[in-house]
């Protein structure tokens, strides 16, 4: 599971009010490099929730972003940032591991890169 | 990509190994499934440099052909282990990346509409009623820019109407109407073959500003 995903996945037990961001657990980081494209990354910077991608990335082990979003100029010019940012998005794999719910605190495994996200009977 | 091409690259994947008719398990066939992406990428732009949705995503055909016509990011959701497993690998022998989640899509908690286009093949309801609609229901609140899905061509005006009142639906368009080939996959099948009658369908979900589900 890359972060792109990560940020848009949300915890949807009963009764809880935002199960976004779930909170990352690492056993197993693996990355692998995709080709860079540079329109989609700034397409889809503005929609990326960056205080959740931030501390995400650091959790996997990634620790060259900058905290504050940049201005979206920047990635026309920076293509250093540019790289960054999609090596963070779409280049680290959470292989193993476990998103947790941030109010319940309730583990969705992760095994094989996937996440389990079905709900108990009593979650619904 | 020719689109005889993307057949042939469909048509070798795997399919279920022990379908589960309470999921109303049926592969979407390599020509359905190339065709539905070649006309989505090519008459709408809606699948190239995109991030694309594949609900029920079951062996991962839709995916995988919006990955190999140029999606930038793949996401398929199913609730079955057992499909996951084998979409995995079939992503993995066509060397694409696509992330999978295993989720009930009625309790998918997902945040705002970063996904442009979402593609499916939903169950048609024959074993949990009204299953097709809530596909569609959670399918056009992720959606930011279009929804493809296929149902039963004797559900067109119950489709239709729902989608434009209650879904979130701004237009609601069939592409063209198909025959989905149902092999004898389970022992309830008398025939050997059965021709299911389907539309192709395109909605484009209405905007919402910072929409969760």
């Amino acid at each position: 599971m890359r972060l792109l995903t990560h940020n848009m996945l949300s915890s949807n037990i009963k009764g809880v009010t935002n199960g976004f961001p779930l909170r990352i657990e690492v056993e197993k980081v693996v990355e692998k490099q995709v080709e860079i494209n540079h329109d989609f990354l700034m397409n889809i910077f503005p929609k990326i929730d960056w205080k959740a991608f931030f501390d995400a990335s650091r959790v996997m082990g990634y620790v060259e972003l900058p905290e504050e979003a940049p201005e979206p100029s920047v990635l026309e010019s920076d293509l250093e940032f540019l790289r960054k940012f999609h090596h963070a998005l779409l280049e680290l794999h959470l292989e193993e591991g476990a998103l947790v719910c941030p109010e319940t605190g309730r583990k969705f495994p992760v095994n094989k890169g996937i996440p389990n996200m079905l709900l108990h009977e009593d979650e619904v | 990509m020719k689109l005889k091409q993307l057949e042939s690259l469909l048509g070798g994947l795997q399919q279920f190994s022990n379908p589960k008719v309470e999921l109303e398990q049926y592969p979407t066939g390599p020509h359905i499934a190339s065709g539905l992406l070649y006309t989505a990428e090519n008459s709408f732009d809606d699948i190239s440099n995109k991030v694309v949705a594949d609900f029920g995503c079951g062996c991962g055909t839709l995916g995988a052909a919006a990955a190999l016509l140029g999606a930038e990011q793949v996401i398929g959701i199913d609730i079955d282990s057992q499909s996951l497993e084998i979409a995995s690998m079939n992503a993995e022998d066509l060397e694409l990346e696509i992330d999978f989640i295993q989720c009930d899509i009625s309790n998918l908690g997902w945040r705002g509409q970063i996904v442009d286009t979402v593609v499916m093949n939903p169950p048609f309801g024959t074993r949990k009623k009204g299953a097709d609609m809530d596909f569609l229901f959670v399918a056009l609140k992720v959606a930011s820019q279009a929804v493809y899905s296929l149902h039963k061509t004797s559900t067109r005006d119950h489709v239709k109407r729902a989608a434009l009142r209650d879904l979130n639906a701004s237009s609601a368009e069939v592409l063209c109407e198909l025959r989905f080939d149902v092999p004898q996959l389970y022992k309830f099948h008398k025939k050997k073959e059965v021709d299911i009658a389907v539309d192709l369908w395109r909605f484009v979900p209405k905007r919402s500003r910072g929409k969760d589900i």
